[in-house]
């Protein structure tokens, strides 16, 4: 129920998602009419496959090569697979000064203090302006939507300099603070757009019977908009996952690594031989997003659907 | 509505407060900012302090080493005579340029495509969807090393036609283009936004100029693409602003250096190695702010262009 009121451009496109919105059903017209729709359909039908195809071709040759023999890789377009070729998993794995699971276990503490800290801080802020009216409200929510499209690379100097003088180099710190004080002002937005569509009414209720705002806050919005907690759980555990340049900048011990920059040391340290081992790798850092990718779609299109995130 | 739209609807409306703006004003503010305190500080210490930080920084030569000294303009003229600098403009340019506007006609086309009731549209979504996920991640930057390169997949799947395909990311010609197409293959989330504009469009419109005897291109032209164009022109602003700041790709597919021969030395990828590759960080800030200078103007020039082309509906 609140998904549908709070989420409207993302409601009318999971109403229309499989494609039966209403004025797309064709008209009970004549035969030959019949026929060239199903013509036409058939056309798209065959382009959509051809594009898709194309797209996902590489990853799944990725994902064939990576079981193959090296010298393969080099002479080998096709996804047909002869043998099963694990080394190149037990290679890579083991390839770099720690274990591949070390720089993967260090991406997941990344990862769930980013998730956490955006969790907590955006959507206190996010409470703070769609509900509460407080003197400057209006230029700080100007403030909060245009840091969204301030570039990283303006602030990244100074942030580093006060991380490094902290002496927080070489620790997740600078890479999770941050979020622990809702830097990410585009989910602040997601969640004020969220929280915006949620009635009045429900507050006005808890507030007669003597709540206040904290009391308001946990109890009757945060669980109600869990689906925006979701989206932005989401969101941040692929942004995080991925992101390179915070780690380069950040982490340049190798005990630190997380899976990006272990990644880049490796294809910086190989030979012409082991794209095998390589690719192994790329595709084990791939897999916790593509298995999010899986589970969380629903919440992901609808993220993107309403608030445009990248 | 999204965060642009929500910008330019603040800097258009003016007028009293209303009523109820009125009545409640300063009657939550010891809530709001506690509620607001996270936010407040990270506002301080990690965005608006670190940018005036590097503004004045910009204005100095300091090396992390020795405490800032003074030079003036001495950067920004830096900047005029550093050629390498004017490359990666151009390099920067070129990506943005081309890959926006290329990306966002794949995304166009294929949601118009997507969109006409198609059986199995949650499944074409998906793969369509999944490469814009990845698309950032060193892994995809890694895989398309390979399949550009000389030896590589795509040179391989020519050799079968009996073409013998160049070192795509080894060329200075061709390096470019082949991270503007990883930037292309990122279309889904685009497209995504695309279709959720799409099915915003009113049906009885379409059903009016079939009565009136339009033809498919016509509606396209005199329906579609007018009443989607708020959605084009968000996506405009969102891409332009992100491609301006790419980074990962060319750092990863040239290793690091912006080669072969700078031909894919993004201002990212130079004002990288100048602040964290020489600790140059005076001329590095004095770069990052170009570049907000930069994606300020294109922003603003969106903006302005905007009013002759995009068509609101209220």
């Amino acid at each position: 129920m609140t998904k549908l009121q709070t989420l409207p451009a993302a409601s009318g496109s999971s109403s229309a998602k499989d494609g039966k919105s209403p004025r797309r059903r064709e008209s009970p017209g004549s035969l030959a009419f019949s026929r060239s729709a199903r013509i036409k359909g058939l056309v798209k039908h065959a382009i959509l496959i051809i594009v898709g195809g194309v797209m996902i071709y590489p990853l799944l040759w990725m994902v064939v090569s990576s079981l193959r023999p090296n010298d393969l890789i080099f002479r080998e377009p096709g996804l047909w697979l002869e043998s099963l070729e694990m080394s190149n998993y037990t290679d890579g794995w083991s390839a770099l000064t720690h274990p591949f699971g070390h720089y993967m276990i260090n991406s997941a503490i990344v990862v769930l203090g980013s998730i956490l800290g955006n969790l907590v801080s955006c959507s206190m802020a996010a409470y703070a302006f769609a509900r509460l009216q407080f003197s400057g409200k209006k230029i700080f929510f100007g403030i909060m939507l245009l840091t969204i499209m301030l570039p990283f690379h303006v602030v990244i100097v100074p942030q580093y300099i006060l991380f490094s003088q902290i002496g927080w180099v070489n620790t997740f710190w600078p890479l999770i603070v941050p979020k622990l004080l809702a830097t990410d002002a585009f989910f602040v937005f997601l969640m004020v757009q969220f929280i915006r569509g949620i009635p009045k009414d429900l507050d006005e209720a808890a507030r007669i019977d003597g709540a206040g705002h904290p009391r308001i806050f946990l109890r009757v919005i945060l669980p109600l908009m869990v689906p925006a907690l979701a989206t932005t759980t989401i969101f941040t555990f692929i942004w995080t996952w991925n992101d390179f340049f915070g780690a380069l900048i950040y982490l340049t011990d190798p005990d630190m690594f997380t899976v990006p920059v272990a990644l880049r040391a490796f294809v910086d340290s190989q030979s012409a031989t082991s794209w095998g081992s390589l690719f192994a790798m790329s595709i084990v850092s791939l897999l916790p997003v593509f298995l999010v990718f899986l589970f969380g779609q629903r919440f992901l299109i609808k993220g993107i659907a309403t608030t445009g995130i990248k | 509505m999204s965060a642009i739209g929500e910008l330019s609807t603040m800097t258009r409306r003016k007028g009293p407060l209303s009523k109820e703006e009125k009545k409640a004003n300063g009657r939550d503010n010891k809530a709001a900012y506690v509620f607001l305190l996270p936010w407040l500080i990270g506002l301080v210490a990690i965005t608006v302090g670190p940018m005036l930080m590097s503004l004045y920084l910009s204005f100095t030569d300091y090396n992390l080493l020795q405490p800032p000294e003074w030079v003036g303009l001495d950067n920004f003229v830096r900047m005029f005579g550093d050629a390498r600098l004017h490359n990666s403009l151009r390099v920067t340019f070129t990506y943005v340029l081309v890959g926006v506007p290329l990306q966002l006609g794949v995304a166009l086309l294929i949601a118009l495509v997507l969109d006409k009731g198609l059986r199995g549209l949650p499944f074409y979504r998906s793969i369509f969807y999944l490469p814009s996920l990845l698309g950032g991640s060193v892994a995809v930057a890694i895989l398309w090393k390979q399949i550009f390169g000389t030896t590589g997949l795509v040179n391989q799947v020519l050799a079968m036609v009996g073409i013998e395909g160049p070192g795509w990311i080894s060329d200075p010609n061709t390096a470019l283009g082949s991270i503007i197409l990883l930037h292309v293959w990122t279309f889904g989330s685009p497209m995504i936004i695309f279709l959720a504009g799409l099915r915003q469009i009113p049906v009885m419109y379409y059903e009016a100029a079939k009565v009136d005897g339009a033809t498919t291109l016509q509606q396209f032209w005199r329906i579609t693409l007018p009443m989607l164009s708020p959605i084009i022109f968000f996506n405009l602003v969102l891409q332009i602003i992100g491609s301006f700041q790419s980074f990962t790709q060319a750092f990863i597919v040239s290793g690091g250096n912006g080669g072969p021969s700078d031909s894919t030395m993004f201002f990212t990828l130079y004002l990288y190695q100048k602040g964290f590759g020489q600790f140059d960080m005076g001329y590095a800030s004095a770069m990052a702010w170009f570049l907000l200078v930069i994606i300020g103007v294109f922003t603003a020039i969106n903006f302005i262009a905007s009013k002759y082309w995009v068509f609101y509906d209220d």
